[in-house]
């Protein structure tokens, strides 16, 4: 098992089947967010109370949910990193950032435009969901201003895990900061306690569309790192021998 | 004709929906762009020692 | 500038950044926190005189009026237990209903009314198809039908 993990985070082997995982989460991926959106769209029945604008919440929950997810993943691997001297693990945390700002972007601009016409308005300073959702971007920024401030790998490798592991303090207060304060932005609907408050017709297209999201997410993870991999390994001799060869591949 | 109306409510939902897709075909591209940048400049820098060696 | 004076600046700038934004957090948080005032404190007296304020409840059914051929309109929100008298002038988002729940900011008037300067709605975190609703006898409309208020306890300091 162990020897298995440590063949597949050798950079050599893994710039090799990257490719490979990152086709097997795509196909699917995009498969379930095809069906995901024409079902959000067109198939599932309007709400009672928000009529067909509830349908943005098949973009808003799966970005908002990676925009965390990212984050944890950034984080915990910046942490692995740290503990284990792992370079693989800071370079799956430095490729996921920019993906992770990306959704939060898309979290925050779907909500907004969500809010508008339901809530009405566009974006509250003083809602503790927003402002920590808005933190979450400013926490990638800083994450990535860092890095790109730091000329010497190792050491922005380090600055930054730590720079992640405080950050999560935010994203538990973004989860739970519909229980703990007053916020426009309503409680858990999938995870609710008494088990998803949503027709089926509404929640299938939705787990769907985060699932898909989800895989998405990890297959552009996935070629990201490889990037950063070879970008990282460019002394070396792998790379010089990969390079040369007469079938070099990109 | 109707559906894409959705109930009033088009010009919001139809620009979520163009923004997760914008979002999602940027990083596909970036994702692609970035790989063949690093690499071509990589080979070039290892083409160039390997001559001048 | 050298290279590591540069490193430093922006390690400094990226600091700053994230001070200035934990600031903003915590004060907005706080604001959030302290002018939040519930209707049962409001109607006691205990609130803002001097500031805006924000406050939260449900519209109690059948309150709503609207003035014929301007935007001027009036309803009650209630915390379950007292009721408030709101004004506001201007367009109402599309899940404000009579039962739900709604957040106005304003400040008080003088005939312990309060005059709404901004209405949001809240609305809850269930979905369901409009005719799913229907059929569990529209129970979101009624939520404020059962509301026993406590008028002795809520008109104490009442001007």
């Amino acid at each position: 098992m162990w020897k298995w993990f440590h063949q597949l985070a050798s950079p050599p082997h893994f710039y090799r089947i990257a490719p490979i995982f990152s086709a097997v989460l795509l196909l699917p991926g995009l498969a379930l967010i095809a069906y995901g959106v024409y079902a959000g769209l067109f198939l599932a029945p309007m709400d009672y109370q928000q009529g067909d604008a509830f349908r943005i919440i098949y973009v808003h929950v799966p970005s908002a949910y990676l925009s965390m997810m990212a984050y944890m993943i950034m984080a915990v691997a910046g942490g692995i990193g740290l503990i284990w001297r792992m370079k693989l693990a800071h370079a799956v945390a430095a490729s996921a950032a920019p993906l992770g700002a990306w959704f939060t972007f898309l979290a925050l601009a779907t909500g907004s435009i969500w809010g508008r016409p339901m809530w009405g308005t566009w974006w509250e300073w003083a809602d503790p969901r927003m402002m920590s959702e808005l933190i979450l971007l400013f926490f990638y920024f800083g994450y990535m201003a860092l890095r790109a401030a730091i000329d010497d790998t190792a050491k922005a490798d380090k600055a930054s895990a730590v720079l992640a592991l405080v950050g999560v303090v935010n994203v538990i207060i973004v989860h739970y900061s519909v229980e703990w304060w007053s916020s426009l932005h309503q409680g858990q609907t999938i995870m609710a306690k008494d088990g998803p408050a949503m027709d089926p017709g509404m929640l299938y297209p939705l787990l769907a569309n985060i699932f898909g999201f989800t895989l998405l997410f990890g297959s552009l993870l996935l070629r990201r790192t490889r990037t950063e991999v070879l970008f990282r390994e460019r002394r070396t001799r792998w790379v010089k021998e990969m390079i040369l060869a007469p079938e070099g591949q990109s | 004709m109707e559906s894409l109306a959705m109930g009033g409510y088009g010009t919001y939902v139809w620009t979520c929906f163009g923004l997760a897709a914008a979002v999602l075909i940027i990083n596909e591209w970036r994702v692609r762009a970035r790989q063949s940048t690093v690499y071509k400049e990589i080979e070039v820098r290892i083409k160039a020692l390997e001559e001048s060696a | 500038m050298k290279p590591r004076q540069q490193r430093m600046l922006a390690v400094g700038l990226v600091a700053v950044g994230l001070a200035i934004a934990a600031t903003f957090t915590l004060r907005a948080f706080k604001d959030n926190m302290m002018f939040f005032v519930e209707i049962s404190d409001v109607m006691a007296g205990n609130y803002p005189k001097e500031r805006n304020f924000r406050i939260g409840g449900l519209v109690v059914a059948g309150t709503v009026e609207r003035e014929e051929g301007s935007l001027d309109m009036s309803f009650e929100v209630t915390d379950t237990r007292c009721a408030l008298p709101v004004t506001y002038s201007g367009v109402v988002p599309d899940l404000f209903r009579e039962g739900q729940g709604v957040v106005a900011h304003g400040r008080m008037g003088g005939n312990g009314t309060f005059v709404a300067d901004k209405i949001m709605a809240k609305h809850d975190e269930e979905y369901m198809a409009p005719e799913v609703a229907e059929s569990l006898a529209k129970h979101v409309q009624d939520q404020t039908k059962s509301v026993q208020y406590l008028s002795t306890e809520c008109n104490a300091n009442d001007s």
